[in-house]
């Protein structure tokens, strides 16, 4: 040991090759319930197919647009029968287990898309009216721009390690405040930096007791959720019950096309001719993947929502790294609470966010945490929900209050089915408490 | 390496004084005016058993505690620590028991957190690669900038935990309990890593419990007892000498054993194979025997299915091929309250969690397997369960008030003989021990490695699992070193320590053997 030389050993530092695996349990079950799943929804395909008659029409533009496209005519129970074979083939495919992952990912998107052209022909069979896809996609991304905000607030809070099941009050709060102040200025802007103050400041209650007097997450969520629906309840019964016209009436952002984008056919009309808060919900998912994956806060901030003693031991202020980033997701479920008044009917209701929140909530789930496939599972449960809308005039044989139920339906099947085991960041919902 | 010595002998480094730190949590007073010197290119042991106030010391010393009195203070100047950041600036950095890693971070991401390189707020990844190769080639520890640091081994881990402090050239370097996760070669190269920086002109704080260690290494000892410094010595000192320092009176390092008696053939595993949730294959077709009257050690660094083998013998776990036989029943898919009837006592590898019941007395935690016993018609028959406490407490030498105190409140060593007291308390076929000594004074392993060899001699088949070589030499009559789910080997205890490390790394015994033989003879040839 003359020369002081640190040895460089055997093992270099990488990781070592992996133990042998076999499938795991949760996997199995996973596997398993999504093809039992599959089936029953085949069965029932081969089940409408009987009762499906005459044609299903699928417009690709409305009577609007500036370039026609076809009219698609399918007919009706050839198409549901194919689409119920498919998806009984994806559904053997889960079943069997023989196959490797990617083949099991081609089966699962053969076997949903299946479902939904399945089902729109056999809701659409028969009817003299048409089923315009272009409508339903631009009902789509209008619908989920609430949910995408949502989604987005609840990944840099609980990136950050702070639960947020608050984020339905927050709605709640923002669209109240834009309404309000929208009514009094009539300014469209003044609407929006309300309802962004009103989300951030929800978030701000959320951070400050959870960060600093230690309150459960859940716990605290729900409450805030309760405080929101009474407060604006209380306030527009109070303040706007009585002069409607002057507290309630407030300007509608108006749809802004995109020149020349919005002449592409079929897309121009989906994505170039939206509010500008449908546009902004699009920015904003990079922006906040930016934020978290790019910089130097975002490393921070996932520093803190995985291992806050180990962020604290290299110098990071815990708490204020976790205020932040808990506020600015503030910041985006107000834009989300913005939509319900200024981005669509213009004027408040008590309670009008109607478990908006709770859905986005599920798609940050489903979306594993990352801003970029919790905003794609929001545009999901956006096309069911519009789905509903867009069914309802073609007199379809379902009910419409079971259209109605759409969404919800879809958000038990997809959280308890088709997602199975996530990993939520490591230390969500813990405090942190200094030794 | 020279550039670097000249860089750091340029700071003109000065010594570190802690004067006189006290610090109390309510009425445990945890530092006692503690008064120590780091002094650069030296390494300064500090040893004292679990809970003797080191680490509370060394979190003062790094900003992430607030001493009640007394001072810190680099050639005079005294030192304001009020957080890790200000710890770091004065040139002290920390090599956490307990990785300060983010698991799902990359290499490079753990390196710069908190002081990340990059224009306008943006993270700078190339930096940080580049950071991470310089300082991998300067100190040649080598390490993958882009590998995720929980799919790395806890030595490299530890690794990436040292390189975070030199990036940030601390000066006064504290390990503290860094060896209790490695292997006996990745101990020695650690040493050689400490010494190296030494050799650099850093001034090395080493935290220990483990006597070896001490005396391998160490310039300057200093001994803690219940917070206050009992006494310094010289890396000469016998460890039996440092032993009754630490622990206040003389202490008998060996396990007074007669060779066993072998009984009939109690645990047969036959392909035993295990797997964990996510699927992965933990225990690989594992074939053992132990016999009554014999205590059979599974060495082997942590995390190489050991636990995983433990609990599923208990049935928590599940076996997804091969058979355990215990005394002649199909044990292998039962569930945990069929196999402790079955005759399986268990003491799990973490007490806190799987132990016991915190919040309940010593007196309720004794029967907690047992309460169908202790109880007539749905009703708990309070006055035997508090005769039984008596016996037990009595027994088992449990230092405490009163049977009524919240096994919480205890001192590691006693909540493992409350637990030890349970699982021994009815005639046991096997008795199944995981990391029974784990964060135990040295008083209260001398009784438990006593008690478990008296069990052994009551004709019980006894497993442990440890991965602390001097326990398991002490206990075992046969070694099983176990690496990636299988046994390298099973040998005869008094094998030497680096043929055992050298299985633990999944070398097989002739092989080790021979390999250690010849770099013996190779270094006497020197």
């Amino acid at each position: 040991m003359s020369t002081p030389v640190i040895v460089n050993n055997t093992a270099a530092g990488t990781p070592p090759p992996a133990l042998r695996k076999v499938e795991a349990r949760e996997n199995r079950i996973q596997r398993l319930s999504t093809g039992v799943l599959l089936a029953v929804i085949g069965l029932m395909l081969v089940w409408g197919t009987f009762g499906t008659a005459g044609d299903a029409k699928i417009a690709l533009s409305d009577a609007f647009d500036a370039v026609q496209l076809p009219t698609i005519v399918l007919p009706g129970a050839v198409t549901v029968a194919l689409c119920a074979v498919l998806v009984l083939g994806a559904a053997l495919a889960y079943l069997s287990g023989r196959f490797n992952k990617r083949a099991m990912t081609i089966a699962g998107v053969v076997g949903g898309v299946a479902l939904l052209i399945g089902f729109i022909t056999w809701a659409a069979a028969g009817s003299m009216a048409v089923f315009t896809m272009t409508n339903q996609l631009q009902g789509t991304l209008a619908v989920a721009t609430p949910l995408v905000f949502g989604a987005l607030c609840g990944a840099l809070s609980e990136r950050a390690g702070v639960v947020n099941i608050a984020i339905e009050g927050q709605f709640l709060t923002a669209a109240f405040a834009g309404a309000i102040t929208g009514s009094l200025t009539k300014s469209l802007l003044a609407a929006l930096i309300a309802a962004i103050l009103a989300g951030m400041a929800m978030g701000a209650l959320l951070a400050l007791f959870t960060l600093k007097y230690f309150v459960d997450h859940v716990v605290l969520g729900v409450v805030i959720n309760l405080l929101a629906a009474g407060l604006t309840g209380f306030l527009f019964h109070q303040l706007v019950g009585s002069d409607t016209a002057k507290y309630n009436a407030v300007p509608i952002m108006q749809r802004i096309p995109i020149p020349g984008l919005e002449k592409i056919p079929f897309l121009g009309p989906i994505l170039f001719n939206q509010t500008a808060l449908a546009y902004l919900a699009i920015l904003m998912v990079p922006a906040v993947w930016f934020l978290l994956f790019k910089t130097k806060w975002g490393l921070r901030v996932r520093a803190v929502g995985e291992h806050p003693h180990a962020a604290d031991t290299v110098g990071i202020n815990v708490v204020a790294t976790k205020f932040s980033s808990v506020v600015l997701g503030g910041a985006m479920a107000g834009l989300g609470g913005a939509y319900f008044t200024i981005g669509s009917t213009g004027a408040f209701r008590p309670d009008m966010t109607v478990g908006n929140g709770f859905i986005a909530l599920a798609a940050l789930i489903m979306g594993r945490w990352h801003p970029v496939w919790a905003a794609l599972m929001a545009v999901f449960f956006g096309f069911v929900t519009q789905l509903g809308q867009t069914l309802n005039p073609l007199g379809s044989p379902i009910d419409s209050q079971f259209l109605l139920m759409l969404p919800y339906v879809a958000t038990i099947i997809a959280v308890a089915g088709l997602v199975g085991r996530v990993r939520a960041p490591a230390a969500d919902g813990e405090h942190f408490v200094k030794e | 390496m020279s550039t670097a010595t000249h860089e750091v002998a340029s700071q003109a480094p000065e010594v570190l004084h802690l004067d006189g730190i006290t610090k109390r949590f309510g009425s445990l007073t945890a530092n006692d005016s503690i008064t120590l010197g780091l002094v650069p290119g030296r390494i300064h042991c500090l040893l004292g058993e679990n809970g003797a106030g080191k680490s509370t010391l060394m979190n003062i010393l790094f900003g992430l505690l607030r001493a009640d009195e007394g001072t810190i203070s680099v050639g005079g100047n005294v030192l304001h620590l009020e957080n890790p950041k200000q710890a770091m600036a004065a040139g002290i950095g920390m090599v956490h028991q307990h990785f300060m890693l983010i698991p799902v971070f990359t290499v490079a991401e753990n390196m710069v957190l908190g002081r990340e390189p990059g224009r306008f707020g943006k993270l700078d990844l190339n930096g940080a690669r580049k950071l991470v190769r310089q300082l991998s080639d300067r100190y040649r520890l080598d390490v993958d900038p882009d590998a995720l640091v929980e799919d790395l081994p806890v030595g490299i881990q530890q690794r990436v935990e040292i390189l975070k402090a030199l990036a940030n050239d601390a000066r006064y370097l504290i390990f503290d309990e860094p060896t209790a996760v490695l292997t006996p070669q990745e101990i020695d190269e650690l040493m050689v890593v400490m010494r190296t920086l030494r050799d650099e002109g850093r001034a090395i704080c080493f935290i220990t419990h483990k006597l070896r260690e001490v005396v391998a290494v160490a310039d300057d000892i200093t001994v803690i007892r219940r917070g206050k410094v009992v006494g310094e010595a010289t890396p000469d000192a016998s460890e039996g000498d440092l032993a009754e320092l630490m622990v206040g009176r003389a202490v008998n390092l060996t396990v007074d054993k007669a060779p066993p008696t072998l009984g009939k053939e109690r645990l047969v595993l036959t392909d035993f194979t295990v797997a964990n949730a996510a699927g992965t294959i933990v225990v690989d077709h594992l074939n053992l025997t132990v016999s009554g009257g014999e205590i059979v050690c599974i060495a082997g660094v942590q995390g190489n299915g050991q636990t995983e083998l433990a609990e599923a013998l208990l049935g928590t776990m599940a076996v997804i091929h091969g058979t355990a036989i215990l005394d002649g029943v199909d044990v292998t898919h039962m569930p945990p309250k069929k196999t402790i009837e079955a005759g399986l006592g268990f003491v799990p590898e973490d007490r806190q969690r799987d132990g016991f019941v915190g919040d309940f007395s010593i007196a309720e935690n004794l029967v907690l397997n047992r309460t169908t016993s202790f109880s007539s018609v749905g009703n708990l028959d309070l006055g035997r369960i508090r005769s039984n406490a008596d016996e037990r407490i009595e027994e088992f030498d449990i230092r405490t008030s009163s049977q009524s105190q919240p096994v919480r409140s205890l001192s590691g060593g006693n909540q493992q003989k409350v637990v030890l007291a349970r699982e021994l308390s009815r005639p046991l076929s096997l008795l199944v021990a995981n990391q029974p000594t784990r964060g135990v004074d040295v008083g209260a392993i001398e009784f438990l490695h006593n008690r478990i060899v008296k069990e052994r001699d009551r004709d019980t088949a006894v497993l442990i699992v440890s991965t602390e070589l001097e326990e398991v030499e002490s206990l075992a009559d046969r070694i099983a070193v176990m690496y990636r789910g299988r046994i390298v080997g099973v040998v005869e205890p008094d094998t030497p320590r680096d043929v055992l490390g050298l299985m633990m790394a999944g070398v097989p015994f002739e092989e080790a053997a021979r390999s250690v033989e010849k770099s013996r003879t190779e270094h006497a040839d020197v």
